[in-house]
């Protein structure tokens, strides 16, 4: 196959700070050394040295930095990365809303990006009219929209109001408008950023189809998104930015991995307990008696990570200190959903260990060998008590855990549909047929 | 990487630094659809949930000649060239409101769809485009009223007789467009960098009304201030405007083909700052 879209060394830079004095008489020097005197951008050059070398003192950054990506007619590509790591910015480049700093980007045949869905639709007109307006600043002509009317409007179905202001609209009828003017485009190039995130489960499914349909029937696709299970699902291969470049390219599963890793160090999978900013409840304990130290989280390689796949065993591990010996003692850690509220307490004394504590820091390690936790978020809980009726020196949300929606192995019974519940548990069926 | 390097014939190639000079017609046509729909949601959306609708098409001019005629006609008694005085005002604010209008909403167009402009890719050029296009239609309304008021003063025996010059009308309109959308693109294209070019445009508009012949004659105008009042190229037009509907004022080829070289420098200015800094103002608006 061919390829459709060539980019080659790539850059944008941009300015940070005010651009106030000094921007015309740099703009003219610039103008004066690249244009008169041929030179090459003469601030372009200064950014480089200072982002190395004297980083801080730069006023220019690297939005992205000689990238090169090569994608073949009729794959799908999947962009993957932080926030701010440049995912955004390329989708801009190459959907010509703005224009990069050096480097070139090469396409072939026509090329729509949904940087956002319902662009141009204005509040006063009617359905039928924004469909007109939106698919035409998309770049369809006039024709082509009124051949696809019937189509758009039926996939919307929001046929019945279609007549009326769309200021009238909910805000899910109006999603589900504009997505579908943007899923009957028909160019060969589609650059899609986030927009799938819409609407309920139900018609989120549907555009999730529609798009693979999309990729399958030729055309060439560029996802960004956070959903890592419609990446996976729609594309075979990914890039994964970080600091405007990228660090991994190749099959979507490995560079997911890859993100996965990398994503350790940024969302905090250990925390110091001593933080003011938790939320201590010390009520029989004097605080003199026994301290929260620090909790985290350990994945299924003994990394400390709060990102764990679905169906992928982890360990909690906290610790306090405790000034003198205490007892009787309990201590407890509850695992709370998001979505559904508490889902398990458990206490060391259940697991047949003393209900006491010797003077100096104890750690405390809670294995979840089976993991049956649905995709999604959870935090723990973690509280000591002097008296085994209440709970007294308690640290809510201590830590926070995402549970991805991709498998943990093959084994793994996945489930994307994370609204029934917050445990995907094993149960074991059986009918039996009179 | 380089050995895939063929020579394909790529449609569309991305690139930092192009031409100042790469105005993409080519692109433009292909949307002139959208141009359309701009224009139509600009009328449809005016008129939703307004009481009087289109009636406020009239209202602004016919309310500005009643106030104009009060101070300019009957207070300060300036000379109208022995035109009735709500005519003479009509006729002047008709035209120039046309090219103010054309300039004040070109001039905002970068702040006011800096939105669209960051999230989708079209013909930026469409949008001023769409806006002039959309007051030609306003225009066109008004010159109704404006025709209906010569008539009624027609009836009433007023001295007044069109000339031949009327052939120049769409000459006329065209050069008001030019200039009021050249210079609406400079100025949009300066604010996405420096803002303060904005609280300019307001009485910088009101300014050069002062400075055309909107509500007095050039007749009337002393003779050594005439040079600097001829140098405002909306002073020829408006003169020439009024010369072709009454035969009074004053039409000179010179002065037409001073605002049309203006019209035309202007708009080759603007076309290329604009150009410019459509493809970045993303970063800095």
């Amino acid at each position: 196959m061919p390829n459709a879209i060539e980019i080659t060394n790539l850059s944008k830079i941009y300015r940070l700070g005010e651009i106030g004095s000094g921007t015309i008489s740099r703009d003219l020097e610039r103008w004066f050394r690249m244009k008169i005197r041929g030179q090459e951008d003469p601030f372009l050059k200064i950014g480089e040295i200072n982002v190395r070398n004297i980083k801080g003192k730069s006023d220019v950054i690297y939005a992205l930095k000689d990238i090169n990506i090569e994608i073949e007619q009729g794959s799908a590509l999947g962009i993957i990365g932080r926030n701010g790591a440049g995912k955004s910015t390329l989708l801009k480049l190459l959907s010509r809303v703005t224009s990069p700093t050096s480097g070139r980007i090469k396409i072939k045949g026509r090329i729509a990006s949904l940087l956002e869905i319902g662009t141009g639709f204005h509040p006063e007109l009617t359905g039928r009219e924004n469909i007109y307006i939106n698919g035409a600043i998309l770049g369809m002509r006039k024709k082509e929209i009124t051949g696809k009317l019937d189509e758009i409007i039926d996939f919307s179905e929001v046929e019945r109001y279609i007549d009326t202001p769309v200021k009238r609209y909910s805000s899910g009828m109006y999603v589900r408008l504009a997505f579908a003017v943007a899923a009957h485009l028909d160019s060969e190039i589609l650059i899609l950023d986030e927009v799938l995130a819409v609407g309920d489960a139900a018609f989120y499914k549907k555009s999730l189809g529609k798009m693979s349909d999309v990729s399958r029937g030729g055309r060439t696709i560029l996802f960004v998104s956070h959903n890592l299970s419609a990446i996976s699902v729609l594309c075979s291969k990914s890039i994964l930015l970080d600091n405007g470049t990228i660090i991994e390219s190749g099959p979507t599963d490995r560079v997911i991995d890859v993100y996965h890793k990398a994503d350790h160090v940024f969302l905090n999978p250990r925390r110091n307990l001593e933080d003011p900013l938790l939320r201590n409840k010390k009520i029989s304990f004097p605080e003199s008696q026994f301290k929260w130290r620090e909790i985290s989280i350990f994945n299924s390689k003994a990394e400390c990570a709060n990102n764990l796949r679905f169906g992928e065993p982890f360990e909690v591990r906290f610790s306090g200190i405790a000034t003198e010996n205490c007892e009787p003692v309990l201590i407890g850690l509850a695992l709370i959903s998001e979505r559904t509220g508490y889902i398990f307490t458990t206490h060391q004394v259940h697991n047949g260990l003393p209900g006491k504590l010797s003077k100096g820091t104890a750690e405390f390690i809670v294995k979840i060998p089976d993991n049956y936790l649905a995709p999604g978020k959870y935090s723990i809980t973690i509280a000591a008590s002097g008296n085994p009726n209440v709970s007294d020196y308690i640290v809510d949300d201590a830590i926070s855990l995402t549970i991805l929606d991709i498998a943990y192995d093959e084994n793994s019974q996945w489930r994307s549909d994370i609204n029934s519940g917050a445990l995907l548990y094993p149960c074991e069926w059986q009918i039996n047929a009179h | 990487m380089a050995h895939k390097e063929h020579n394909k014939d790529w449609d569309l190639v991305i690139e930092g630094h192009s031409s100042l000079f790469d105005v993409k017609f080519k692109d433009i046509w292909q949307y002139r659809d959208l141009l359309v729909m701009f224009v139509k949601r600009d009328f449809v959306s005016f008129y939703k949930q307004t009481i009087l609708g289109p009636l406020w098409f009239f209202i602004q001019p016919l309310f500005t000649t009643i106030i104009f005629t009060f101070v300019f006609g009957r207070l300060a008694g300036i000379s109208t060239d022995g035109l009735p005085q709500p005519l003479f005002y009509l006729a002047g604010i008709t035209a120039w409101n046309y090219f103010a209008d054309c300039l004040t909403k070109t001039s905002t167009v970068f702040r006011d769809n800096a939105n669209i402009f960051g999230k989708v890719y079209f013909p930026r050029l469409i949008l001023p485009l769409s806006i002039v296009v959309s007051n030609l239609v306003r225009f066109g309304v008004q010159m109704i009223l404006f025709l209906t008021i010569m008539g009624f003063y027609y009836w009433q025996n007023a001295v007044f007789a069109p000339t031949w010059t009327l052939m120049m009308f769409p000459v006329f309109v065209l050069l008001m467009a030019v200039l009021g959308l050249g210079l609406g693109l400079i100025i949009t294209a300066m604010t996405t960098k420096y803002r303060d070019l904005a609280f300019l445009i307001t009485f910088g508009v009101q300014l050069m009304m002062y400075t055309a012949t909107v509500i007095y004659p050039l007749s009337a105008v002393p003779g050594k201030f005439k040079k600097i009042i001829e140098l405002n190229p909306m002073t020829g037009i408006i003169e020439g405007f009024r010369y072709s509907f009454f035969g009074k004022g004053e039409f000179s080829a010179w002065s037409i083909g001073y605002s049309a070289m203006m019209a035309l420098v202007v708009l080759i200015f603007g076309l290329l700052i604009f150009n410019k800094t459509e493809k970045s103002f993303v970063d800095t608006v």
